[in-house]
């Protein structure tokens, strides 16, 4: 018992908000790669989760594909179509005012959602967890189901990957200078506008990455990234736009706080992000991480 | 000799307002050439105009050959063009090292990494510090020394002197004169005209976005009456 409340329920709670708070952190990472570049506010975050989520589980259905294989085909899927959108479409905002991105990127959520809507229901599907990863393990303190933990581990690297691209190469500091100064990027004779399209790409690969891995744990639906994006707005709200460690670092210390919540005044669940989010903007508006502009 | 740089009656445009009127420029292979002028008379626009940043401009600007004007803003630096910007251009979320890598090389004959240091070792002492966390002159060097990297045969500075005291503007002198011997092409802008009297071939002087005058170094003392009367010193 640990203030009156039993360790395997506590431990239990934890481990969900470390669950939940390693998909924010995907999605707020994948968010902050593209605001950090690109200055768009990426509205189209939660449908490319949730495209993710169904070219995984379409792959399944009609070609038998397995699991393993959907985690690397289906952000490869999402990521070239969300190059052509951004080749076609999105780069020709960029001269306009941010805003119109974000319209663009909102208006391109709602036709996707409702195309998916309108062909498979509003009701969700089941995606088995694969063989290797089904069953639990017992830690003694509490039970863990294998493909939760393996959520947390997949998450964790797939993070730390993309951060140390980013802050540790040669191709993440010319991503990091076309962010400060693109113009003078381009003039050393660097590729800006490919540099754009491949960091949208790499954006949505990663919240196709999300929804493969969340196929499992919540159900395959045309609106599980609704759900889910407006918490992850939250997220990066917190940890601070264009911040890449902010998002990673908020992603899972809000889920986390999350499912403590749950634990101590379960009412408060659903809204104990927002608060934070709120209380974070009086006291620090540039968020956790993020610099003062 | 058809000259490496060439700009005939180029006119651009920042938006609506008209900034270039009609320029006319030649730089030879190896030659050191510096744009002398007051505040405002198009200096660095003529720079910013060559590199494609204005992409508002008509006229013939050509490099070695190729015509700049219909080459896209990305690809210009590939022609073999190095530019060292007004306000330096040092990434504060870089490191020294990272700024220094930034540029690709775009031909053979660059400066390797180790001869860079030799010649800036401030540079190499603080290879891992941020960027902008450099003083003025380091920041100078840095922006200079990246475009040696990457063996272009041309680089357009900015205003290299602005803002740094005597010892280091010497120093930046001294850097110009080896690139000078190693046959690079400078186009030098400049507000300072003593320190571009010491490593410059011939001046250019730009008024209302035109050149106005222009006259090799040995000419310099017959042309002192007019420049303080035209630049204000």
């Amino acid at each position: 018992m640990i203030f009156g409340i039993p360790i395997q329920a506590l431990m239990g709670q934890l481990l969900l908000g470390l669950i939940n708070g390693s998909f924010y952190a995907l999605l707020s990472l994948g968010l902050a790669v593209i605001f950090g570049l690109l200055r768009v506010i990426n509205f189209a975050h939660g449908a490319q989760y949730m495209l993710g989520a169904f070219a995984a589980l379409l792959l399944l259905q009609s070609g038998g594909i397995s699991y393993w294989v959907a985690l690397a085909l289906s952000p490869l899927i999402v990521g070239i179509v969300a190059a052509f959108v951004e080749r076609t479409m999105l780069a020709r905002l960029y001269k306009l005012d941010h805003l119109y991105g974000l319209l663009f990127t909102f208006g391109l959520a709602l036709v996707i959602e409702g195309t998916f809507r309108y062909f498979f229901g509003a009701s969700g599907k089941p995606y088995p967890a694969p063989a290797a990863l089904t069953g639990v393990v017992n830690l003694g303190f509490m039970v863990l189901p294998i493909y939760r933990g393996w959520v947390v581990v997949a998450s964790l690297v797939i993070c730390l990957s993309v951060w140390a691209l980013i802050e540790k190469t040669r191709l993440g500091a010319t991503l990091r200078a076309a962010t400060e100064n693109p113009v003078l990027v381009q003039n050393f004779g660097i590729n800006v506008p490919l540099l754009l399209t491949l960091t949208y790409a790499l954006g949505a690969g990663l919240a196709a990455i999300a929804g493969v891995l969340a196929a499992p744990v919540y159900q395959v639906s045309p609106l599980m990234g609704t759900q889910i994006i407006i918490v992850v707005f939250a997220v990066v709200v917190v940890g601070g736009m264009g911040s890449i460690m902010g998002a990673i670092v908020t992603g899972y210390l809000l889920g986390i706080a999350e499912g403590l919540t749950k634990v101590f005044y379960p009412e408060a669940s659903n809204i104990v992000i927002f608060v934070i989010m709120a209380i974070v903007l009086i006291l620090r508006p540039a968020g956790l991480f993020g610099k003062d502009v | 000799m058809k000259p490496l740089l060439e700009l005939k009656n180029v006119e651009a445009w920042y938006g609506e307002s008209h900034v270039l009127h009609g320029v006319n420029m030649h730089v030879a292979e190896g030659e050191m050439i510096c744009i002398l002028g007051r505040n405002g008379m198009g200096k660095t626009t003529t720079l910013r105009t060559i590199m494609g940043n204005l992409r508002k401009r008509t006229g013939e600007i050509t490099f070695a050959g190729k015509d700049l004007i219909t080459t896209p803003l990305h690809r210009v630096a590939h022609t073999g063009i190095g530019y060292v910007p007004e306000e330096r251009g040092i990434f504060a979320t870089l490191s020294v090292e990272e700024n220094l890598m930034l540029p690709p090389v775009v031909a053979g004959g660059g400066m390797p990494l180790r001869e860079i240091y030799d010649l800036f070792p401030n540079l190499e002492e603080r290879r891992n510090s941020p960027g902008t966390k450099l003083s003025g002159g380091e920041q100078q060097m840095l922006a200079m020394a990246r475009i040696l990297r990457t063996g272009a045969r041309c680089i357009l500075l900015d205003e290299p002197t602005e803002g740094l005291a005597p010892v280091i503007i010497q120093r930046i002198g001294e850097v110009l004169v080896q690139l000078k011997k190693r046959g690079m092409t400078v186009v030098l802008v400049e507000q300072n005209f003593r320190f571009a009297a010491q490593v410059a071939d011939r001046f250019y002087l730009m008024d209302h976005g035109q050149m106005t005058a222009e006259f090799p170094v040995s000419e310099l003392a017959a042309q002192m009456g007019m420049l303080n009367r035209e630049l204000g010193v």
